[in-house]
């Protein structure tokens, strides 16, 4: 029965997932005869791969992803480590103050922020750039506070030691504090990519060009151009699209899985 | 109380003290970078939306008036508006608690016993990873009205299905109904992970005071125990909720005839699509307040019933 009522939601959860596929690899007349079948009776897949890869510039979209993600990614831990390392083990005034300010920035939806970014953007002439599309990322108040947490379980003792063997603060922070810090940069850094691989509402603003689009933006612009207008090369280019995190996914559940629980805890 | 650096007995304190204030300039060296971040990313940015509100100001002009409240007052008299936020109100409505208890409900059954663990969580949590501008197309064709999975379903069983998006009565509940396929494999995976964190000798002692039944187990050890976790999911859920656009703005753009425009897709197409900054900065003020203060809202509230029952 347990089997039973959890076949049920997985069939719910994968149902797009299957349905896109299988619709990816029809011809046009399947997908339109009244009579249903799963899989399809001609493999019509080749083509409409092939219409979807030339019709979009599919790699572009997909590297894209790769490129800005990873920019953002970089950027990120290098602000908010040095950050994240003074807040949780060095002492100066103000630091209680500070905290609570990255508190109240975890708050605010990054989207509240699109026309002030977009304006800074307007003004220095780096709208539709990688440069937009990475820039307002680069700080990110959950990073700062993950690893904050993170480093404050480190205990002092390794620390001081390290500091009677001579080690600057900023060598301590690369060679003591960051191996020991890899559970908690995996869990940040699949969540980080995660959100802005599949980010729409920001590319929409930032970029004009299809050249430089993002994974999820490319979809809507492979959707709204010609060869999209046909619903196999669509669910083709669909494919595409969700194809690299997914397969991600597979490979690494743990990890990912981990990172959740990792984020919430704290 | 623990002290960052080692000072042995005896050691004078002018060095005590030129140490505390190198230690001080380290630290604003190191955070240096991102507190100027702050400023120029966040909290400047907050400030400008606020000023922008009051203005008239229009992106690419090269001049602008104060308004006073002018746009807000534009804002509460515009039925759009209005209609945007009764939305979003409603989708939140419905994604949170779908999402929670489909939630639960999958990370108990999963929990329930070792068989298939990790193909059932890995399962759920597919939809949580997919680029959902992608996937919202995909619903689109399973939603269409004669060649779709669902209305092909429904004529099985002899029910006639309708235009699900384009039909005002159903576009809001069909959204939201993606909108929780997205987003309770997340909530499932926060569970679990609190499940796992429930000793068994809870279980046990409750046994021995004769709760050993399913029900029983559940409202003595497992409900209590998994509440800070609820808590943590309401929240994240709500936000999530109230951040939706991607399917919006991919399926309906807001249609037809705004039955299922939200607070986020308004503030896109004013800001971004008709230019209207200084109108778009006073709907982003108030989506902000409406974020923040339902997000403090549920926290305080579920504390309190956390801490106290």
């Amino acid at each position: 029965m347990r089997h039973g009522a959890l076949l049920l939601t997985t069939v719910f959860a994968l149902l797009p997932f299957v349905w896109m596929i299988s619709l990816s690899l029809k011809p046009p007349e399947e997908i339109f005869q009244p009579a249903f079948h799963l899989l399809p009776q001609t493999l019509h897949g080749f083509d409409n791969y092939r219409i979807a890869v030339t019709a979009a510039p599919m790699h572009r979209f997909l590297l894209n992803g790769l490129f800005v993600c990873a920019a953002i990614f970089s950027l990120q831990m290098l602000v908010c480590i040095p950050c994240a390392y003074a807040l949780a083990k060095l002492r100066f005034r103000g630091r209680d103050t500070l905290f609570s300010v990255v508190l109240l920035g975890l708050l605010i939806p990054p989207q509240a922020l699109a026309i002030p970014h977009f304006v800074l953007l307007h003004v220095f002439g780096l709208l539709d750039t990688y440069a937009a599309l990475i820039l307002p990322w680069m700080i990110s108040t959950l990073g700062i506070f993950l690893m904050r947490q993170f480093f404050r379980a480190v205990p002092d003792e390794l620390i001081d030691a390290a500091r009677l063997d001579g080690l600057g603060e900023f060598e301590i922070i690369c060679r003591i504090m960051l191996p020991v810090a890899v559970p908690a940069l995996t869990a940040f850094g699949i969540f980080s990519v995660v959100a802005h691989w599949n980010d729409l509402f920001w590319p929409l603003i930032a970029i004009r060009s299809e050249e430089l689009s993002t994974p999820a933006l490319g979809m809507l612009l492979f959707r709204d151009d010609e060869a999209g207008q046909f619903t196999g090369p669509l669910m083709a280019g669909a494919v595409i699209i969700v194809a690299p995190l997914i397969l991600a996914f597979l490979f690494a559940q743990q990890r990912f899985i981990d990172s959740i629980s990792f984020t919430a805890s704290n | 109380m623990k002290h960052a650096l080692p000072s042995s007995k005896g050691e004078p304190m002018a060095l005590v003290a030129g140490r505390r204030r190198r230690e001080q300039g380290i630290a604003w060296l190191a955070m240096a970078p991102a507190v100027a971040l702050l400023i120029l990313l966040l909290f400047g940015p907050i400030l400008a939306v606020a000023v922008f509100s009051f203005t008239d100001w229009q992106i690419g002009s090269p001049s602008l008036r104060f308004l006073g409240f002018d746009n807000y007052r534009a804002l509460f008299a515009d039925a759009v508006f209005w209609k945007a936020l009764a939305n979003t109100a409603l989708y939140v409505a419905i994604v949170v608690p779908g999402t929670v208890i489909l939630g639960l409900v999958v990370a108990l059954l999963i929990e329930a016993r070792p068989a298939l663990r990790s193909f059932y969580r890995a399962a759920h949590f597919l939809p949580v990873m997919s680029t959902m501008a992608a996937m919202a197309i995909v619903w689109s064709t399973m939603l269409h009205p004669t060649i779709g999975l669902v209305n092909r379903l429904l004529a099985e069983f002899g029910v006639s299905g309708v235009n699900w998006l384009r039909d005002e009565r159903t576009v809001l509940p069909a959204l939201a109904v993606i909108g929780i396929w997205q987003s309770f494999g997340f909530a499932m995976v926060l569970f679990v992970a609190g499940l796992k964190s429930i000793p068994q000798s809870l279980y046990d002692a409750a046994a021995i005071d004769g709760a050993d039944g399913l029900l029983d187990r559940l409202r003595t050890v497992t409900m209590p125990m998994l509440g800070p976790v609820t808590m943590f999911v309401l929240i994240l859920t709500a936000k999530r909720a109230f951040e939706v656009f991607d399917t919006v703005r991919v399926l309906t753009k807001g249609g037809p005839n705004f039955a299922s425009d939200v607070l986020l897709h308004r503030l896109y197409t004013e800001s971004f699509d008709f230019l209207r900054t200084g109108y778009g900065a006073a709907l982003t003020v108030v989506y902000l307040a409406v974020v923040m203060l339902l997000t403090r809202a549920q926290a305080r509230m579920l504390d309190r019933r956390v801490h106290y029952t």
